[in-house]
Order: structure tokens, then C-alpha cells, then sequence
């Protein structure tokens, strides 16, 4: 079992989470699916950050972010595959 | 993982404590240097000094009394003294805490002035040192641990492997019967009504709403600014990868287990009536503040999961730090008890972090110093409910 590159909380997540450091646009990542204990890839299209999330799939402006399957905020502008999902682009519903 | 036993201190009252310090407890902040003093004077005393107890009036007052009380009162004291500037104050402070059996005697500086209570307070501190310190421990079972949780600079791997280490902790003591809390009224915000779904009865979910709620209405609402001005998350948390308040909440649920429900809601700093549990306190999501109001509740061990590395201690209930965040790990590991970053390597699945953790927290009860306290971390932080008079 190999050292994953990021980790996926649930299935129906729309994010997954750095969890090396070091991680540059263009580079094939593996990942851990914890729900099924599955396994994912994905290639990162921006540098990102030790626990900073990457988007799973094509992301539009307004859709809901979903981690944890619950929703954790609103996408702010379009976000791509496998792009670096943070405060630039998510902002709360709450306040 | 077998059910453990630790060794304590059984105190008066029979509650159980982990530490044996004999407090110098000011009720008001001039009388922090006579307790300073007294501290200074007689080794093996502890000093808490803090900012507020002058002018406090209504449920900011009861709080504040009700914490010191508390304080003092905790299972970790054997024994205090209380200084303040004037009797009366000081004797309700003095007289909740002999509630509990314990040794305590009260000072006040008027009409006395520092030195002379300085003196007197240091003969009586000699004395409750010296009988403190050859009081010993007996092995009490698991049950009688109180353990209380609280995570803070949390990142991505809080809710990943930390949090859920404590979880994991969390459903392993209840189903022992030990008594537990967590807390961070505000940090719940997204995940609230989850966590209304793991109360053990809809009465005590409808009171962790109506509180959640009322934190909304009196604490935020009225002084909100755009992202809280950075506080929710902070900038720590924004720097290890949480974007809103929602994700942080979701990973700070995680600290409750999979199985165990709360059964009751606690205002701040108010000790659990119900029997062995899970219990939810109305606290800030501020560190030392939150584990101020755990430990005037009476709990003992606290467990705090970081992502960045806060590195907050309290005087009198030992507080273990665990991280899953390998750098963290790597850049400060001198606050770190407790190493958990291999879950995110799969190389250690979440049962095995949970025994970890579980046998940290023996030996942390057993008498090992946790990072926090061998580090001299001391933070004592009153909750404030309102400016004073």
C-alpha cells in the first residue's frame, strides 16, 4: 500500500485533501477514498499546498462544495479538475 | 484494547484527580502579585493569576465566581488558598470550594496590605503543601476519569486523522463510562444541525440547538463582520487549508466518536449531574478560554488535536497534544504528546490511533508531564459575558 498524495473524506465529495507536501501542477497524483478504503488519481493543475484541497471534477461557479458529504461552502468562481480549491474561490454560506 | 486503570488521587468528595497542586488562587486581578508572591515563597505551589473580578455584576459575575470555584474545586487541587482584595468576595470563593472537603483558606489585602497577607498566606500554603505532598495515589478505574476535548489551529488533517483519533478515544471511553465533554459553541456553525442528530435524546438535542442558536443571536449577529475578521476560520486554519467555518465544523464533530450521543448541555463552566457521559458545554471556541470552563467543570485530562500546532496549556488539568500534520510534526514536535500523522500515511488505521491515544492519556494520568505542561504552558482565560460596570 503505497503513501497516498491526498486523501477523500466520502464518496460524494467534491474535494480531497493534500496530505504530502510538495505537490506541483502537472503531477499524477494517487489517492485514498477513507469511506471504501478505494483508491483515486487525479493529475494537479496547480500547485498545492499540505492540506489544501483539490477538486474532484469540474466545478462551476455557485455549485456547493461537498465534504464530509455535507456542504461546506459555495464555490465563488469555476473551478477545474484537479485545480487548488481554497478561500479564493469558496466562500461560506453562513457569514 | 482491554479496559485500563490509572492511578490517582481520591479526593474528599471521592471525585478522582490526576495532579495534586495546591493552588494560590486570587479572586481578583490585584490580587494576582500577593499570589505571585506566595507562589514564589513556598515551592510545589501554583499561582493562577488572571485579569477580571473587579466591578462584574449579574450572570458575568456568577460566572465568574462559579469558574473560580470550579477551579479550585477540580479533582487535580488538593488544597488552596484564595487571596482577594476584600473578604466578602473572597469568602464565596473560599466557601464553594470547602463544598468539596478540600483544604482552603481565604486572605484578603484591606486593612492588611500585600505584605502581611503575603505572610500569613504563606504559612498556610507551607502547610497544605507539606500534607499535600504526602497524599498517594490509589488505582481507580477508567470510569473515573474526566476527560474533556477541544482542537484548535486545526487543519485539514484535524478532520482527517486527529479529531477522529479522538472520536475514536471518545466511544471507547463511554462505552467504559467514563465522563466527557466537548465544547465550541460557534465552531458547530454548518454542522449544527449533525450534531444535534448525535444528542442522546431529542430534549438534550433541542438544548444544544437553543443554545447554538442563542451564541447566534447575542454573541454573533449583533458584531459579525465578513469571515468573523479572520477568526472563523483564523488565519492558522486558513493557512493549513480550511476555507469556511462549515468544513472546520464538520471536522471538529469528528472529536465526538461515531457511536456516542451527548446527553446533556452545560452552560459554561457548569459540572455534569447526570452520570458517566458525553456532555456538550456553551463555551468559545477560543483555547484557553474553552478549557478554563472544562476545568472549573471538574474535568481532568484534556485531549487537544492540532493541525498547525496550538501549543496552549492549563495550570491545573493536564492537556495532551496530538497532531496528524507531518509537518507540524517535524517544524514544532516539542508540543506534541501524541504523533498520529501516520494515519494519513496509512501505515496506522484509526482503532490503533485510538489506543494510542487512550494509552497517552493513562500515562498522562499515571503522572507523566505532558509537552504543555513541561513547557510551563499556563493559560488561564476567563470567559467574559459582558464589559463590567
Amino acid at each position: 500500500m503505497s503513501i497516498p498524495d491526498f486523501l477523500v473524506h466520502e464518496t460524494n465529495d467534491t474535494v480531497g485533501v493534500i496530505v504530502v507536501e510538495g505537490i506541483e501542477a502537472g503531477q499524477k497524483l494517487s489517492g485514498w477514498l477513507m469511506e471504501t478504503d478505494g483508491d483515486i488519481s487525479i493529475q494537479a493543475n496547480d500547485p498545492i499546498p499540505l492540506g489544501h484541497k483539490i477538486a474532484l471534477g469540474d466545478i462551476n461557479d455557485g455549485d456547493t462544495i461537498l465534504k464530509y458529504s455535507h456542504d461546506i461552502g459555495e464555490a465563488v468562481a469555476d473551478i477545474g479538475k484537479g485545480h487548488h480549491v481554497h478561500t479564493h474561490n469558496v466562500k461560506t454560506k453562513r457569514w | 484494547m482491554s479496559k485500563p486503570k490509572f492511578w490517582g488521587y481520591r479526593r474528599e468528595n471521592n471525585r478522582v484527580g490526576v495532579r495534586n497542586h495546591v493552588v494560590i488562587l486570587p479572586l481578583d486581578d490585584l490580587s494576582n502579585s500577593a499570589c505571585e508572591a506566595v507562589a514564589n515563597n513556598i515551592k510545589g505551589t501554583l499561582a493562577i493569576p488572571h485579569a477580571y473580578g473587579r466591578l462584574q455584576f449579574g450572570a458575568d459575575l456568577d460566572l465568574h465566581f462559579d469558574t473560580l470555584i470550579g477551579t479550585g474545586a477540580n479533582p487535580n487541587v488538593a488544597a488552596v488558598v484564595v487571596i482577594g482584595i476584600e473578604p466578602d468576595w473572597t469568602n464565596i470563593i473560599v466557601e464553594g470550594i470547602k463544598k468539596t472537603g478540600k483544604p482552603v483558606t481565604g486572605f484578603s489585602i484591606e486593612q492588611n496590605g500585600d505584605i502581611a497577607t503575603i505572610a500569613a498566606a504563606s504559612r498556610q500554603a507551607k502547610e497544605y503543601v507539606q500534607w499535600a505532598t504526602e497524599l498517594r495515589r490509589e488505582e481507580c478505574d477508567v470510569s473515573e476519569l474526566w476527560v474533556s476535548v477541544k482542537c484548535g489551529e486545526s487543519d485539514t488533517t484535524s478532520g482527517l486523522a486527529s479529531n477522529p483519533t479522538v472520536g475514536n478515544f471518545i466511544d471507547k471511553m463511554d462505552a467504559w463510562g467514563a465522563t466527557t465533554c466537548f465544547g465550541e459553541t460557534s465552531e458547530l456553525t454548518g454542522a449544527e444541525q449533525v450534531c444535534k442528530t448525535r444528542a442522546a435524546t431529542p430534549e438534550a438535542g433541542e438544548k444544544f440547538l437553543a443554545t447554538w442558536q442563542a451564541y447566534m443571536d447575542e454573541v454573533i449577529e449583533p458584531n459579525k463582520t465578513s469571515d468573523l475578521s479572520d477568526s472563523q476560520p483564523t488565519k492558522g486554519n486558513i493557512e493549513g487549508g480550511l476555507t469556511t467555518i462549515e468544513e472546520k465544523a464538520f471536522g471538529n464533530l469528528e472529536k465526538i466518536g461515531k457511536k456516542t450521543r451527548f446527553i446533556d448541555v452545560l452552560t459554561p463552566a457548569e459540572a455534569p449531574a447526570k452520570g458517566p457521559g458525553l456532555y456538550f458545554m456553551d463555551t468559545s471556541s477560543a483555547a484557553a478560554e474553552c478549557v478554563t470552563l472544562q476545568a472549573a467543570a471538574g474535568f481532568t485530562v484534556h485531549l487537544f488535536p492540532t493541525g498547525q500546532g496550538n501549543i496552549i496549556g492549563n495550570p491545573i488539568e493536564p492537556v495532551i497534544k496530538l497532531t496528524a500534520n507531518p509537518r507540524t510534526v517535524r517544524t514544532m514536535g516539542e508540543h506534541v504528546d501524541f504523533d498520529c500523522s501516520g494515519m494519513l500515511r496509512r501505515e496506522m488505521n484509526l482503532d490503533e490511533a485510538g489506543d494510542g491515544l487512550i494509552d497517552m492519556a493513562i500515562r498522562t494520568a499515571n503522572g507523566r508531564l505532558t509537552a504543555a505542561e513541561a513547557l510551563g504552558h499556563r493559560e488561564f482565560v476567563l470567559t467574559k459575558l459582558y464589559r463590567s460596570a
